[in-house]
């Protein structure tokens, strides 16, 4: 049903906390992403015309690469981007079929492909995005925050968490329950000051965003301190010294 | 965004059969068209329901799955679209009461006239609803304003009351109020898009490239890679651009062939003899719905979705 209940305090909401400060923009993420997921919940993630110039897919997280800031503050962040799972999802509330449902009892934001009609409404409804259509099978997907991932018992432990996350070399993407104010990404949030994107729509984003570190004094910003010669020539035997004279020129 | 053919089609089209649907509805209901032969009645109510169906058939073609079309009557909770799709399935019944009464049994009598009052009502509702999805969509700021839903109801009247003139000169039996009120909804449709236009033009979005990214506290913000170097249906679909130099000149033809054009051979219909006057009322509609078609697109065309700042636009 697209009325769904929404959120109230102390309910689980389950969703990604997005370090930029180390997001290298390697793009494992998405890749592992697309791999998991072209045989999950909402398999196939089909690509149009795979082997031409014109290659077009559906992939559930997409990596952007910024500029923010001018001068010596100025600086490249790694924008990964993909559904935040918002407290209020206005793509829900469109949905003219009930196809799009949000869950009670964790938050996740899903598709009923099998009673999508493909109106592409909710695509237009998401501000972030973060819905694509799959053109051959005519119906609407999106991340399901590997719903068959993070609570399948058929895997290790370790492995019951997105897969964006489980991939992550950098270690910036960090998976759990952000309506428990204890839990680990809830604290990460708290501490690193995490932002919602686009708050001014109101569709309260679970997900969250770490915005980079300031620039420590040190290395860039300030003045680069002179390095230490490697070895004190002064002291080596006299031939080493005419050696090291000679290849210096 | 990206204007699709089959849905500009069907906000025109049914909007021009909505109009003529509710307006015939309102005059019969209030003791009008009581000496028209039923002929007349045939081809409004004909007319207004092909329009109308016509329209519905041609927003089903953008669907991905056709086929469970009819699963879009069940959201009117929350869901506009859903709305729009009940309202226009439960127009046809009073439009089927309409139609059986005046035309196939000759009847202009009570039960006759409150199915044609419920025709007006359930049209204006169906149009409502048509701008509502729009209206609603908070990342479309072109879209989520004030003034799209007036504009789409003076359209679908600006249209219907065109038809219905139109009709009503063919008929033999033209009537100056009908030709009045098409020529005052052509002022006010014409004076409520260009107050669009300008609001389109210097009214900006909340939303920038630092409130999508979060990125505020570093200064300001731009794409240096795009995520992919090829397009997606986000692109295609959200990120649809036109040249300003192209929208001018379109705005100047919705303007001339949508509210202009129209006026004027209204008032030529009233001044020139009977054929000739049929002849422009008849003109007027159909350069009406041509201007509207243009205007529609340019709906689509003009909207700036908010995905693109993610995409390097520098404002939504």
């Amino acid at each position: 049903m697209t009325s769904y209940a929404k959120p109230s305090e102390g309910d689980r909401k389950l969703g990604l906390v997005i370090d930029l400060d180390t997001c290298v923009g390697c793009h494992a993420c998405a890749v592992n992403c697309k791999e998991w997921n072209t045989s999950g919940h909402s398999a196939p993630l089909t690509d149009l015309e795979p082997w031409s110039r014109d290659a077009s897919g559906v992939w559930f997280n997409r990596i952007h690469s910024f500029e923010a800031g001018e001068g010596a503050q100025g600086r490249t962040v790694h924008f990964p981007r993909s559904c935040l799972h918002c407290e209020e999802p206005a793509c829900v509330e469109v949905c003219p079929t009930g196809a799009s449902y949000k869950r009670v009892e964790d938050g996740i934001v899903l598709v009923n492909a099998d009673t999508c009609i493909g109106c592409k409404l909710c695509s237009w409804a998401c501000p972030y995005g973060a819905r694509e259509f799959d053109e051959d099978e005519g119906v609407m997907k999106k991340c399901t925050l590997c719903v068959d991932r993070i609570y399948n018992e058929n895997l290790p432990e370790e492995e019951r968490v997105p897969a964006c996350v489980s991939t992550c070399p950098a270690g910036a993407r960090h998976f759990g329950d952000l309506g428990d104010p204890g839990s680990s990404v809830s604290r990460m949030v708290q501490e690193r000051g995490g932002v919602e994107l686009m708050p001014e729509l109101g569709y309260k984003p679970v997900n969250r965003y770490l915005p980079p570190r300031p620039k420590s004094g040190g290395c860039g910003g300030g003045k680069a301190k002179a390095l230490e010669p490697a070895i004190d020539t002064a002291a080596l035997h006299p031939a080493l010294r005419w050696l090291d004279r000679m290849l210096s020129r | 965004m990206h204007p699709a053919f089959s849905v500009i089609v069907f906000t025109t089209a049914s909007g021009a059969g909505y109009g003529l649907l509710a307006l015939t509805g309102l005059v019969f209901a209030a003791g009008g068209f009581a000496s028209m032969h039923w002929g007349f009645g045939f081809c409004a109510i004909g007319l207004g329901t092909a329009l109308v169906a016509g329209g519905l058939v041609s927003s089903t073609l953008h669907l991905g799955r056709p086929e469970r079309a009819l699963r879009a009557l069940t959201q009117v909770r929350t869901s506009w679209l859903s709305r729009e799709a009940a309202l226009a399935a439960l127009a046809f019944l009073p439009i089927l009461g309409f139609f059986v009464g005046w035309v196939l049994m000759g009847r202009i009598d009570g039960p006759v006239r409150l199915a044609a009052l419920a025709v007006a009502l359930l049209s204006v509702a169906t149009v409502h609803a048509t701008a509502m999805i729009y209206r609603s969509l908070k990342p479309v700021h072109q879209w989520c304003n004030g003034h799209v839903v007036p504009v789409y109801h003076v359209l679908a009247a600006m249209t219907g009351a065109l038809l219905l003139n139109a009709l009503a000169h063919l008929w033999g039996a033209p009537s100056q109020a009908l030709a009045a009120f098409a020529l005052l909804s052509c002022v006010a449709g014409a004076f409520m898009k260009e107050r669009y236009w300008r609001f389109v033009d210097e009214d900006a979005a909340a939303s920038t490239p630092e409130t999508a990214t979060g990125l505020a506290g570093l200064g300001k913000v731009r794409l240096l890679d795009p995520p992919h170097t090829g397009s997606n249906y986000v692109m295609r679909e959200m990120g649809f651009r036109v040249a300003r130099k192209h929208a001018l000149k379109l705005r100047r033809a919705a303007l001339v062939l949508g509210f202009v054009l129209p006026a004027l051979l209204l008032l030529a219909a009233v001044l020139l003899a009977p054929v000739p006057a049929a002849i422009a009322a008849t003109l007027a509609p159909a350069s009406a719905l041509a201007g509207v078609l243009a205007e529609r697109w340019l709906f689509f065309a003009e909207a700036k979705h908010s995905v693109s700042l993610y995409y390097g636009a520098e404002a939504a």
